[in-house]
């Protein structure tokens, strides 16, 4: 899937001068987005076909099962797409803060509050109406999350405090938080082996989209991502936010809130990362257990790189590594292959792609160079 | 003597055992990571080379029966980890902070996929030299069974702090720390000295995994390291890229990390994992009292990214 992506874009790149020499110079970089994350993509999967080889596995069969885990059948689109949804938004969760130029890496523990929270709210609105019971676990989910990355967010403008640093920090306490709840003040007694909240109610699930096992989070993801999209480069906050990113000084000699703006912008991101700890409640889980912290937050780092930040860019990548994760059950069953086996990939993809940055505006074909 | 008699002198006790056994980790890290820093890189991917240094040593020495040999094989690892961020961040345009968020994700996969067989079967430890056998006080005997690997660690940081300041080498680090130009003009390639200065801080963060899996807690499974790496590189910021001071941070925390099982062995256990979270909570507290937005850290090498 991902080499056919690199292919098809290749051969845009040299059919199109023949039709129009203008082509390259207006689109050329465009093409690069498309070309570079793809080759690296490329890239990653032989040097994983290679590492599965050497533990003695047929990097062909490999493939094969990637493809159908991922894009193969109905079901399997589909179990990608549901995981493709908490992965939108906790890439939106490092890629907003991007913007501004910083570094944020904590989106899993804001899932985990946001999920904490929203769960607290169907349980305290328990007997109420379901759409309002849903509403509050929306706002309260993205609330928690939303102040949770504003922590790592006002840490770092009022107190120098690193971004980077302080928000994988905040995933460890929000790791313990949540296990403290979860076997003491919030525990339902009936759970035994696996401590958890008590179950939000059937009549309180966001479901699936009708016509498919997917949920509703889907849509949440998607309507993120583009309002993120048009917030950062359709509105003037956005564009305040993209000079702050691109030079801080310049950004207040014209006298931009920066504080407000690094304010919000984490905000919004740890919103999103809440709302997919929500969505992980409401649509999947049911309730809050230690389940919940799967990774998603740290999966959504590489989605957000591998867009290269772009909030729009963030859907598909997340789609692709919806795949990649949906194909690890079935590459454990019919291979053998442990289930990190997916983690590796994810990692090698994540070094490839960042290696790959070295060569934007280097391939001289596409600069019309040639 | 009985066991109960000493009553709640268990918590301060197992906290000064903690100090002891649980910071090695920490001070192996930031050792390692204090030179990485004053050659002007981060290695934010230590988290991951921990992990494997942990499955590495392990396997190795299931596999020989000289858990010395796993050591060894976990500092390679480690250096060989070191190598890969530093070839990445030598390609121009290549941000150092990305390229370890992640090997951290690299690494820890890899060291899960790989370490999948170790879960089960045990391999020989690192023997402990018994520095309580003058006491009665069976925890007293505990919290002093101390590990070779703390000693050489402890005895590691001053000779840093010496070297920094007196050898070529760690002169050389530090200009290529504070300023490349100086280093290249002085002829020297600062992509190199990055490159070796990775590597020794990858030697000695794959050292620090292998004694979590092998002498505490002792084995390898998945939940082996959670967050020890990236705390680690934490505190070399507050112990401000002076080796000495991670010493003394190292061992704050190990004492900070042993709280929560301490609390738990006189039975406070009520906000178990609370207090399991203490060494992130006072990492993130140091950092909110001793950085300040209104000037660079003292002691910060001029080149790092992460303190601009």
């Amino acid at each position: 899937m991902t080499s056919e992506a690199a292919e098809s874009a290749e051969e845009v790149g040299a059919v199109a001068p023949a039709a129009d020499p203008g082509f390259l110079q207006r689109h050329g970089g465009t093409i690069e987005y498309v070309l570079i994350p793809g080759a690296a993509l490329a890239g990653a999967l032989v040097v994983f076909g290679i590492f599965v080889m050497l533990s003695g596995k047929n990097p062909l069969d490999l493939y094969f099962y990637m493809y159908y885990g991922a894009f193969g059948t109905w079901f399997s689109w589909q179990n990608t797409l549901t995981r493709a949804a908490p992965l939108i938004l906790t890439a939106l969760c490092t890629a907003l803060p991007a913007q501004l130029g910083m570094v944020i890496i904590g989106g899993e523990g804001a899932l985990l509050i946001g999920a904490l929270s929203a769960t607290g709210a169907a349980l305290a609105l328990q007997g109420m109406p379901p759409l309002l019971v849903q509403i509050a676990m929306v706002i309260t989910g993205v609330i928690g999350g939303g102040l949770w990355i504003t922590l790592a967010g006002a840490l770092r403008q009022y107190r120098g405090v690193n971004e980077t640093i302080s928000s994988l920090l905040l995933v460890y306490i929000a790791l313990a938080i949540l296990n403290h709840l979860v076997e003491g003040m919030m525990r339902d007694p009936a759970s035994l082996n696996k401590p958890s909240t008590r179950e939000i109610g059937a009549a309180n699930m966001i479901g699936s989209i009708p016509g498919t096992d997917v949920h509703w989070g889907l849509v949440f993801g998607l309507i993120a991502a583009i309002a993120a999209y048009i917030l950062i480069y359709h509105t003037v906050f956005g564009f305040a936010a993209r000079v702050a990113g691109g030079n801080i000084r310049a950004a207040k000699i014209v006298g931009l809130g920066v504080s407000k703006l690094i304010l919000t912008i984490c905000f919004l991101a740890g919103g999103a990362a809440g709302l997919a700890g929500m969505v992980e409640v409401a649509a999947v889980q049911g309730r809050t257990n230690a389940n919940l912290a799967a990774g998603y937050g740290f999966t959504g780092i590489l989605v957000a790189f591998l867009a290269r930040q772009n909030p729009l860019a963030i859907i598909p990548v997340a789609i692709l590594l919806g795949g990649i994760s949906a194909s690890g059950g079935l590459l454990q069953r019919r291979l053998g292959l442990p289930d990190a086996s997916v983690l590796v990939l994810q990692g090698i993809i994540f070094v490839f792609v960042l290696a790959s940055d070295a060569l934007y505006g280097r391939i001289g074909f596409l600069r019309g160079k040639s | 003597m009985a066991d109960g008699s000493i009553g709640l002198w268990t918590v301060p006790l197992a906290v000064l055992g903690g100090a002891i056994r649980v910071s090695t980790p920490f001070l192996f890290v930031s050792l390692g990571e204090c030179i990485t820093e004053r050659s002007g890189r981060i290695n934010l991917g230590l988290e991951g080379t921990l992990v494997m240094g942990a499955m590495s040593a392990y396997g190795i020495s299931y596999l020989t029966g000289s858990p010395w040999l796993g050591v060894f094989a976990a500092g390679v690892t480690g250096a060989l980890l070191g190598a890969l961020h530093a070839g990445i961040c030598s390609l121009p345009r290549v941000n150092d902070v990305a390229v370890g968020i992640a090997l951290m994700l690299f690494g820890t996969g890899l060291a899960f996929y790989l370490g999948k067989p170790l879960i089960e079967p045990t391999a020989p430890r690192l023997p402990a030299i018994d520095f309580g056998w003058w006491s009665d006080i069976p925890q007293v005997r505990a919290a002093l069974r101390v590990n070779v690997l703390f000693l050489i660690g402890v005895a590691l940081a001053p000779i840093l702090y010496w070297a920094f300041r007196t050898t070529r080498w760690g002169l050389l680090i530090r200009t290529a720390g504070e300023s490349s130009d100086a280093a290249r003009a002085m002829g020297h390639s600062v992509l190199l000295i990055r490159l070796r200065a990775t590597m020794v801080g990858g030697f000695l963060a794959g050292i620090g995994g292998s004694f979590l899996s092998l002498f505490y807690p002792g084995s390898w499974n998945e939940g082996l390291s959670s967050g020890q790496g990236i705390t680690a590189v934490a505190l070399v910021i507050f112990a401000r890229w002076d080796p000495l001071l991670c010493l003394w941070a190292s061992l704050a925390f190990g004492g900070a990390a042993a709280l929560g099982p301490a609390l738990q062995s006189v039975g406070v256990t009520s906000g178990y994992h609370l207090f399991n979270a203490a060494p992130y909570i006072l990492t993130l507290a140091i950092m909110i009292i001793t950085c300040s937005p209104k000037r660079t850290l003292t002691g910060a090498p001029a080149e790092l990214s992460i303190t601009r």
